[in-house]
């Protein structure tokens, strides 16, 4: 790889990510999961007692609920939890200047296409290795704003005043297997508060990154915007090709209180070995809105639903989504909108695109319960499909109680037509081109959404998937 | 006979079937017996069971209540017999009173076979063995599907042979008379090549105040270039339940037009099934109720899409009065080389009252690129602007809002294309919107 590639601000393509360094991990929590586990997890990170209980309950529930194969695919029973790594860290406590970054990482970083210089149009970077941060840089301004913006563990030891409130109120331990399994062993991700009528004009990132073989990731994202505040946080992930299954699972959880706005933007690339189950959900007060960006293009198996519960009149929610599933990948996500409030309104749109013998899912749940009036879904699932191989589903679940509301759904298929391919031909681009073209012009109207280092990224991505694909 | 029945009432849900007194043919009670086997090794829905999510699996576990059928006195069946007149020409029509045949003008047409089923099976022993529930129930109610199979004895076995075509409609009317009894009507149409039949299913409770069961199960079996109409009117007491399991095969060309219409019982489950299995097959599903009180109709239905150049459309609409609810779960599926496939679903739901309740499911399964498949689903209301225009006409509020509703059900049984059938089932659902008013 040359130097100027790597420094290349938008080279964040599966390639790059193939590689990986030796590994040398202060505190291992070996493989497997038992209840000293738990404890090891739990010591290391010097937790208070109640987060300790947690996790422990968390466990019990684990175990005792089944896989949800009744309705999701079979490949989930690949999953040997008896392999994986739950819990490793340098044993660093985040580092604070760019100079106590080790030398390994700040190469990673280099490589992962984030120069130095980058820094500081970005508002803070909590970058993540492994299962802790390992670099955090919260710009000045921010604290200044009183903005908190730090990992979970931190969060819960400082500012439990904070944070103890809404954890895991969004997204209850119990409520599916995978978000017991992150209550149980989570570790990194990033807890963030922005106090009333803050607007965080900067995007805050956070890179996460799987850097063991066999080791999960279990990252635990706490963001509370309070009253009238704004923010936009946005993750991406790469991470180095593997032999054998990795499992990333990881809980999300949002707050906008009354008149917040609150955008996720995600950038899914894990390589094709990782299963991504990820819980995400935000709760939207009185007039407070709260968007899910998403965008998975890399892992096995994605099953990723993220929701909005809408909490107070007039609450906004909103998912936007791009999947493509190329060979052996499974892209099974959707989006969960609950109305629990007059004049409450959602979009959902998702585009999935199925490349080779690829598969995309969409699964979504639109629930308006009695006694509401005004509220208002909007659902549009396009997918499409490039290869004969290529597969995809559509599971939407609608429920309207009431006659003062109004809902619709709507999905298609297709594929590239013929006309355009022959069209753009005619004027001198190869069949690979016009394809290619043709599927980010199916997805341009969504990629405008991400902030432009991402769309460009991306449209990098939605190339290098294609190469190949046709002819 | 009669004081045969006389033994003490038992559930047909738990208690097997008395094959031997039938006395229809062994092939036939042997068939009857597995099925029997089959049905109470099977369990009960449950609420993991992805096929009745948003089900209310109380009304499904509430079938035990019912019983065998027992003979009726010769008022009551001609009091039936009287009742059975809905369309005004015919080519043939047979009336059933608790699965006895009441009444028979048998069609006549070269080579036309159309039989009570219990005839069909003496006399075409071959034919039914070749096309009678080959096809198993895949939505969910296998248990109710065998359950079915175990006891059946009555309805129609038609075979319409190769250019044959039968202009007039062949109507049956199947009645269930006395509390908690219940019906098991069988339906299976053959069309050979290039013919053509349209058939119409009633069922209907003797009694308002009598909660009764049918389970139905109707199999369409579309010879090559036929062209198949198919209507299953339920209008049963608001008390009763209905499970109607129907499944179409549509071979190359066949072009198969079905349509549900949903006015009684308290709870139908309808369970409806398309196999496109030759190039050129078309299926058109088309489905129309309206639920009021607390009714539910629970509607699963299946596209499949298993050759290349096929078609299919799909219409499902629900007016929703009262506390009402409808359950919609539909899948296209396409398989691997089923290129060229065109396949639409459309689910809609007016919601005429607060406590409404619709639930859709609208889904795709799509192996094969090369196609076109769309699906769509919408809840609502009627809204202020479409009153307003009636308004400002000098129609009034409520029957402006009653017109909107039979505009929006009239769009789905408009498609069958057939004007007597298409004003008897506008008949039903006036008298549905006179008893709600």
């Amino acid at each position: 790889m040359s130097a100027a590639e790597a420094t290349s601000a938008i080279d964040i393509d599966r390639s790059v990510g193939d590689f990986s360094y030796p590994e040398s991990h202060e505190f291992d929590a070996g493989v497997g999961l038992t209840d000293k586990t738990i404890d090891y997890i739990s010591g290391v990170k010097k937790e208070a007692e109640w987060i300790r209980e947690f996790r422990h309950r968390a466990l019990k529930i684990f175990r005792d609920k089944p896989m949800p194969t009744h309705w999701a695919s079979d490949d989930l029973k690949e999953i040997d939890f008896d392999k994986i790594r739950y819990y490793l860290a340098h044993g660093q406590q985040p580092t604070r200047s760019w100079d106590d970054v080790p030398d390994d990482m700040k190469e990673t970083f280099e490589r992962l296409g984030i120069p130095e210089q980058e820094r500081k149009f970005l508002a803070g970077v909590e970058a993540q290795f492994d299962s802790e941060a390992a670099y955090s840089n919260v710009k000045e301004s921010l604290q200044k704003e009183g903005v908190i913006f730090v990992n979970s563990t931190e969060g819960l030891r400082e500012h439990p005043e904070i944070f103890r409130k809404w954890f895991g109120k969004v997204i209850p331990t119990s409520d599916n297997k995978f978000s017991a399994l992150n209550s149980a062993v989570f570790s990194g991700g990033s807890f963030i508060y922005v106090p009333p009528g803050v607007k965080v004009s900067h995007p805050l990132q956070a890179y996460f990154r799987i850097n063991a073989e066999n080791f999960g990731q279990f990252e635990r994202t706490l963001i509370i915007c309070d009253e009238g505040s704004e923010v936009m946080y946005m993750e991406g992930c790469t991470a180095p090709k593997f032999e054998t299954t990795t499992l990333h699972s990881a809980v999300v959880e949002l707050v906008a209180m009354k008149d917040a706005k609150i955008q996720y933007i995600t950038v899914q690339n894990w390589s094709a070995n990782v299963f991504n189950l990820v819980t995400k959900r935000g709760v939207a007060h009185e007039n407070a809105e709260i968007r899910w960006i998403d965008c998975n293009i890399g892992s096995r198996l994605t099953m990723k639903y993220p929701g909005v519960v809408m909490k107070g009149r007039k609450a906004r929610g909103e998912v936007i989504s791009i999947a493509l599933a190329n060979d052996g990948q499974h892209q099974d996500t959707g989006a969960k909108m609950i109305h629990a409030a007059d004049e409450t309104t959602s979009n959902v749109v998702s585009k999935s695109i199925s490349v080779g013998k690829g598969r995309s899912t969409y699964r979504g749940q639109v629930h308006i319960p009695k006694h509401l009036k005004g509220c208002k879904n909007n659902t549009e699932c396009d997918a499409l499909l490039i290869n004969t191989k290529s597969k995809t589903d559509t599971y939407p679940a609608i429920t309207v109680r009431g006659n003062q509301h109004a809902t619709q759904h709507e999905a298609s298929v297709s594929q590239v037509s013929e006309d355009q391919i022959f069209y753009m031909k005619q004027r001198g681009l190869s069949e690979a081109e016009a394809m290619s073209l043709s599927v980010n012009g199916f997805v341009n109207d969504l990629v405008r959404e991400f902030p432009m280092e991402y769309s460009v990224e991306l449209k990098r991505l939605i190339d290098l998937e294609m190469e190949g694909s046709v002819g | 006979m009669i004081a045969d029945t006389e033994t003490k009432p038992s559930s047909v849900l738990t208690t097997a079937p008395d094959f031997g007194a039938t006395g229809l043919p062994q092939w036939y009670q042997d068939l009857q017996r597995s099925a029997w086997e089959a049905s109470s090794a099977l369990p009960l829905p449950k609420r993991t069971d992805e096929p009745w999510r948003f089900a209310d699996l109380k009304r499904a576990a509430a079938l035990e209540a019912f019983q065998t059928a027992a003979s009726l006195d010769e008022a009551t069946v001609k009091g039936l017999i009287v009742r059975s007149s809905k369309l005004e020409k015919t080519s043939g029509k047979f009336v059933f009173a608790n699965e006895s045949l009441a009444y028979a003008d048998r069609p006549e047409a070269d080579g036309l076979i159309c039989l009570p089923l219990a005839e069909a099976v003496e006399k075409h022993a071959q034919l039914l063995q070749e096309h009678f529930m080959t096809q198993d129930a895949t939505l969910g109610s296998e248990k109710f599907a065998q359950l079915h199979k175990s006891r059946a004895k009555s309805g129609l076995f038609i075979y319409v042979p190769a250019g044959v075509e039968i202009t007039l409609p062949i109507e049956a009317y199947h009645w269930v008379s006395g509390e908690n009894s219940s019906v098991f009507p069988h339906t299976l149409i053959v069309t050979g090549e290039n013919s053509k039949v349209t058939v119409v299913d009633y069922y209907g409770s003797a009694s308002e105040s009598e909660a009764g069961l049918s389970c139905a199960v109707v199999d369409l079996v579309a010879g090559r270039g036929s062209k198949l109409r198919y209507v299953a009117c339920q209008s049963l007491s608001t008390t009763s339940s209905n499970i109607h399991i129907s499944s179409t095969l549509a071979s190359a060309d066949a072009d198969v037009k079905s349509l549900q219409v949903q006015i009684g019982s308290a709870w139908s489950r309808t369970e409806s099934v398309s196999h496109l299995s030759g190039k050129g097959a078309n299926s058109d599903m088309l489905s129309v109720s309206v639920p009021s009180s607390k009714q539910q109709v629970d509607q699963r239905t299946l596209q499949h899409h298993g050759e290349a150049h096929t078609t299919s459309d799909l219409l499902y609409k629900n007016a929703l009065y009262d506390q009402s609810r409808s359950v919609f779960a539909g899948l296209i599926k396409v398989d691997v080389g089923a290129h060229y496939t065109d396949a639409y679903q459309t689910c809609r739901n007016l919601l005429l009252s607060d406590e409404a309740e619709a639930n859709s499911m609208p889904g795709l399964e799509i192996n094969a690129d090369q196609v076109k498949c769309s699906h769509g689903s919408t809840s609502g209301p009627i809204t202020d602007e479409d009153v307003f225009y009636f308004n400002a006409r000098g129609i009034p509020t409520e029957t402006a809002k009653q017109l909107i509703t039979y505009g929006f059900a009239a769009e789905v049984f408009g498609k069958l294309k057939h004007e007597a059938i298409e004003a008897m089932v506008g008949q039903l659902v006036e008298e549905k919107f006179r008893q709600l008013s």
